[in-house]
């Protein structure tokens, strides 16, 4: 709350200023209500938590809500260039938003910094030297999952995820890495809330693993039916369903799950530490993976201007491209297509007295880039 | 595919079908009652899980979240036909959708503000919790068993009610005529805060009861009240009767559909595209049940003929 409050001042300080301009601009569009917005408030408290540590004064950040609708982005990423003027937009939380806002913003000059979405047409084909992802390519954490279970020595999975693109980019990402059988591939509908045909589905199947990918509400509702099935084999998915968010909605039927992430709370390096720590005191709760992405995202963008001016395009880009900042996931680096190049980690589900949260168990994959790099030509 | 996978789902399908029935009851009776379309019927489903999953965290009781979840949708429903829903039966449908609307958006960010954002926990209680074994060895949940029983009685008891009681006569009687049992005496604006408050009442109970094994969060309440107005649609608005039938039709249709329409394009496709093509006529299965139906009989299977 201090932190918004002390926004807001600045914010009118600057307006009373009249002619003090601020050097970046930043725009950021999020989900803050409906049933995603703990996505992205959790996406905008990390962000605006390393712009408040930086105590900087020459950034500006503007906020709006898109409601997760993409035609409610679209209005306010417009009325962002065109009457606010900002230097960058960033914090959509979801693809198909992103599909709707990147392109277009991009055309028309203005760059943009993924804190999450980074559906796989952006990082190939429709790559844009204007257009950074800094939490990952939407397909890393599904092929880590394929890469642990093929390395757990399971062989025949059951593997779901809802029919809408990014699903069906998880199941091809997991089967990218997991080369054992399939006992069952289905795509439930987006949304969901009821799952008890798939899991009498996964009861008959014969399988010895499930791997499924439900982003949201969609996972707190599955895991509390599997775990009362009485089904009991293990499961295994990416870190969407285990954040800090939906792991205490979850309770007991989440523990001993294996989920990959590219960040965890325990991660051993010092600038996570400080993160874990800032977050925890400014907020009151565990930061989320989508805050720790935000506040990489902040910071990424904060090093980028103190070596070059946002107006000069080309060197504010190089500048970011350099990746010069002190991430919570420890070591960072761009590929050649402005995606990340990192270590994904398994994680496993444990309760640290009353609270649900993660640990690290072990890596899945180091260094990993993407599949869409040899598509991209910018 | 085994008999006693098919079964589990048969009982999945019936499940989730009692379960639309609790919502779509309180929908049918008020649009058939008083002739208001209520779009926020979906937020009085949220309430009842939100107090559910309040009390539940405070006492740790599950039969007193329950109850807790239909004393909060009733007093809400009560409230709201009081303050704003009186004021509409009058206005045409167009001014009801409108007001109604603004009432979704009105308890979305109320329950965010009182709240938070992030899902609340509800889980249900050990007693009810694993799985059973049924005659032929079927494995099921007993939650979900009990939420089947659950469904059937209160069907049962509301057909006590409406068939049998003082109470029931005048909903038919406001069914089929509102200005002469008004002329004959009866107040009718009580008579509707009470089947308003009714109506609250089982979508605060089906709440609190699915928000147990689902996710209790902001919004939560309205993918349900789509299916709820098919179900009404398909039963005949203003009908108990139907709105048991098509709720059970609905959820069997949306479950069985799920499992079986893909493993039917397995045989005349690639698994792939199999399980793509077939997920997505499954979604659509109910709305095609529902065009059925209405090309078959226009005012649904037990609605009045106009």
């Amino acid at each position: 709350m201090a932190i918004r409050t002390h926004l807001a001042a600045a914010a009118a300080l600057a307006v009373l200023a009249g002619g003090a301009q601020a050097d970046m601009k930043i725009g950021m569009i999020t989900t803050l209500s409906g049933g995603g917005a703990s996505l992205g408030i959790d996406t905008r408290d990390g962000f605006m938590l390393a712009v408040e540590q930086a105590g900087r004064d020459d950034v500006e950040v503007v906020i709006d809500d898109d409601q997760r609708k993409p035609d409610v982005a679209v209005q306010i990423a417009d009325r962002m260039i065109q009457s606010e003027k900002v230097d960058v937009l960033t914090g959509i939380v979801w693809s198909n938003l992103a599909m709707a806002v990147v392109p277009s913003a991009n055309a028309q000059g203005l760059v943009y910094v993924s804190t999450n979405a980074a559906p796989a047409q952006l990082a190939g084909a429709g790559c844009s030297p204007d257009y950074f992802s800094v939490s990952y390519q939407n397909d890393n954490l599904h092929e880590a999952a394929g890469a642990y279970a093929a390395g757990a020595g399971f062989d025949n999975m059951f593997i779901m995820a809802p029919n809408y693109p990014a699903g069906q980019d998880s199941l091809n990402g997991f089967k990218r890495f997991y080369d054992g059988g399939l006992a069952g591939e289905v795509y439930t509908e987006l949304g969901q809330t009821d799952y008890a045909a798939e899991i009498a589905q996964i009861r008959a199947s014969g399988a010895d693993g499930v791997f499924f990918f439900l982003p949201g509400g969609m996972g707190i509702s599955f895991l509390k039916q599997y775990a009362d099935s009485g089904v009991d084999l293990p499961v295994v998915g990416p870190a969407f369903s285990f954040d800090q968010a939906i792991l205490q909605a979850v309770g007991d039927a989440a523990l001993e799950v294996k989920n990959t992430s590219t960040w965890s709370k325990d991660l051993d390096n010092a600038a996570n530490a400080a993160f874990v720590a800032a977050f925890e005191e400014a907020y009151g709760r565990l930061p989320s993976i989508y805050a720790a992405q935000g506040y990489d995202t902040a910071n990424l963008l904060l090093s980028a201007t103190q070596k070059a001016d946002v107006s000069d395009k080309a060197a504010f880009r190089a500048a970011l491209a350099e990746a010069d900042f002190d991430s919570v996931r420890g070591k960072f680096s761009f590929a050649s297509n402005n995606h990340p190049v990192q270590d994904i980690y398994v994680r496993e589900v444990i309760k640290e007295g009353d609270i649900y949260t993660n640990k690290i168990v072990s890596t899945a994959m180091t260094d990993r880039d993407n599949a869409y790099m040899q598509e991209c030509r910018m | 595919m085994s008999p006693i996978l098919i079964a589990e789902q048969v009982l999945n399908g019936l499940q989730s079908g009692v379960m639309l029935f609790l919502m779509a009851a309180g929908l049918t009776l008020i649009f058939g009652v008083m002739g208001l379309i209520n779009l926020a019927h979906g937020s009085l489903y949220m309430v009842g899980a939100f107090a559910a999953a309040a009390v539940a965290a405070a006492t740790g009781s599950f039969l007193l979240a329950l109850a807790a979840a239909m004393a909060a949708a009733a007093g809400a429903g009560a409230l709201v036909e009081l303050v704003v829903i009186r004021r509409l039966y009058d206005r045409d449908h167009l001014d009801q959708v409108l007001a109604t609307f603004a009432l979704i958006l009105i308890f979305s960010e109320g329950t965010r503000w009182l709240f938070g954002s992030f899902p609340l926990y509800l889980d249900i209680p050990d007693w009810l919790s694993g799985p059973v074994t049924l005659p032929g060895g079927i494995q099921y949940p007993l939650y979900r068993l009990a939420l089947i029983g659950i469904g059937l009685s209160v069907a049962a008891g509301l057909w006590l009610l409406i068939a049998h009681t003082r109470i029931g006569i005048r909903i038919r009687a406001g069914e089929n005529d509102r200005e002469m049992i008004a002329a004959l005496g009866v107040d009718i604006s009580r008579l509707y805060t009470m089947i308003f408050a009714l109506g609250a009442a089982l979508a605060g109970l089906a709440g609190a009861l699915v928000g147990s094994i689902q996710s209790v969060q902001v919004g939560m309440g309205e993918p349900v009240l789509i299916l709820a107005f098919v179900v009404i649609v398909i039963g005949g608005i203003g009908s108990i009767r139907g709105a048991l039938i098509g709720a059970l039709l609905v959820g069997l249709t949306d479950t069985l559909g799920g499992v079986f329409l893909p493993e039917l394009f397995k045989l005349i496709a690639d698994p792939a595209s199999a399980t793509a093509t077939g997920s997505a006529l499954a979604s659509m299965s109910i709305y095609i049940l529902m065009a059925a139906v209405l090309v078959w009989r226009p005012t649904g299977l037990f609605g009045a003929a106009t």
